[in-house]
């Protein structure tokens, strides 16, 4: 059992109350904010899970396929789960750990790596409100998650 | 076509290492090059917040500071280190053509005298993307990302050249 103090749920809820799912994912012009496609352009064996999404077959592209930010935001929806159940992620995770290993055969690095790139994006819209505290209680969230994730792989 | 990757050549140096690594590609140098201008006038605050954030965010990498007496965000001691250590960035930027031979010295350093874990080299330069993410939002693009996460990569590999 993961133990949360009053402030780590505080600080976790803060995020993603201010969180605005569609502008994270969004392909805006420069693109700094954008999550999914950040991770397809600097892990691109990332894209290998993605053959069913369109054009993904240079920066550009993957920065305006519409298919790709929409997975972004469904993704922020699952890391949404996690926040809402933050006392029992293992079992709240268990038909999305078995989804992952089971049908979409994901190997479980991705979700570091995608989870890595969560920061960077959130550093990079909060900027200095990205407390050295805040990143602590978010990296324990997220590494919390990816355990999660990674559970049902046999 | 994909299978041309997987075409064995011959090594063209001897060190096996970098056989395996992902080098820079000379585009690639010079995103690293000019970001890193662009983040000069900088670099001290980068060196402190990313010390100060790998100290809070990943605890265990205090072992190696026990003889400091504050190891809070910005202190003067994490703030002085976060200085020596942009500066080993930047010594590599300008070598960037050869990190192993040019980091040569500083790998002995961290090899026989400091002994830190490499995964620790993993660690800071998280740190360090968060940081520059954070204070250089518009010049952090992805493909700056993906050089930049590159860079310290092989930094990293060249500063555990020499460990065993």
């Amino acid at each position: 059992m993961v133990e949360w103090t009053d402030q780590e749920r505080t600080l976790i809820a803060n995020i993603f109350a201010n969180l605005d799912y569609e502008d994270i994912v969004k392909p805006d012009v420069s693109c700094h904010h954008s999550l999914c496609l950040r991770c397809l352009i600097v892990y691109p064996w990332t894209q290998r899970y993605f053959g069913g999404f369109g054009n993904l077959y240079n920066a550009d592209a993957i920065m305006n396929n519409p298919m790709i930010s929409a997975h972004g935001v469904k993704i922020l929806h699952g890391l949404d789960r996690a926040v809402k159940n933050m006392d029992d992620i293992k079992n709240a995770y268990a038909t999305l750990s078995e989804l992952h290993s089971e049908k979409l055969h994901v190997d479980p690095d991705n979700f570091r790596l995608l989870s890595d790139c969560l920061s960077i994006v959130i550093a990079s819209k909060m900027g200095y409100d990205f407390t050295p505290d805040l990143q602590a209680a978010w990296q324990k969230f997220l590494t919390v998650v990816v355990f999660a994730l990674g559970r049902q792989y046999h | 076509t994909v299978l041309t990757q997987f075409r064995s050549k011959p090594y063209r140096n001897k060190r096996l290492s970098n056989a395996a690594t992902m080098s820079l590609s000379a585009k690639e140098k010079n995103i690293v090059r000019d970001f890193f201008k662009k983040v000069s006038s900088r670099s001290e605050e980068v060196g402190t917040e990313a010390l100060s954030r790998m100290l809070t965010v990943y605890p265990q990498t205090k072992s190696y500071f026990a003889h400091w007496k504050d190891l809070s965000p910005g202190s003067p001691p994490v703030r002085k280190h976060g200085i020596t250590i942009m500066g080993g960035v930047y010594d590599a930027v300008s070598k960037v053509d050869d990190l192993v031979g040019g980091l040569l010295t500083l790998s002995e350093l961290h090899a026989f005298m400091l002994r830190i874990d490499p995964v620790n080299f993993k660690i800071l330069s998280h740190c360090m993307l968060v940081v520059l993410s954070m204070l250089f939002p518009e010049d952090f693009t992805p493909q700056v990302h993906l050089a930049v996460d590159k860079f310290l990569a092989l930094l990293a590999l060249a500063l555990a050249e020499k460990y065993r």
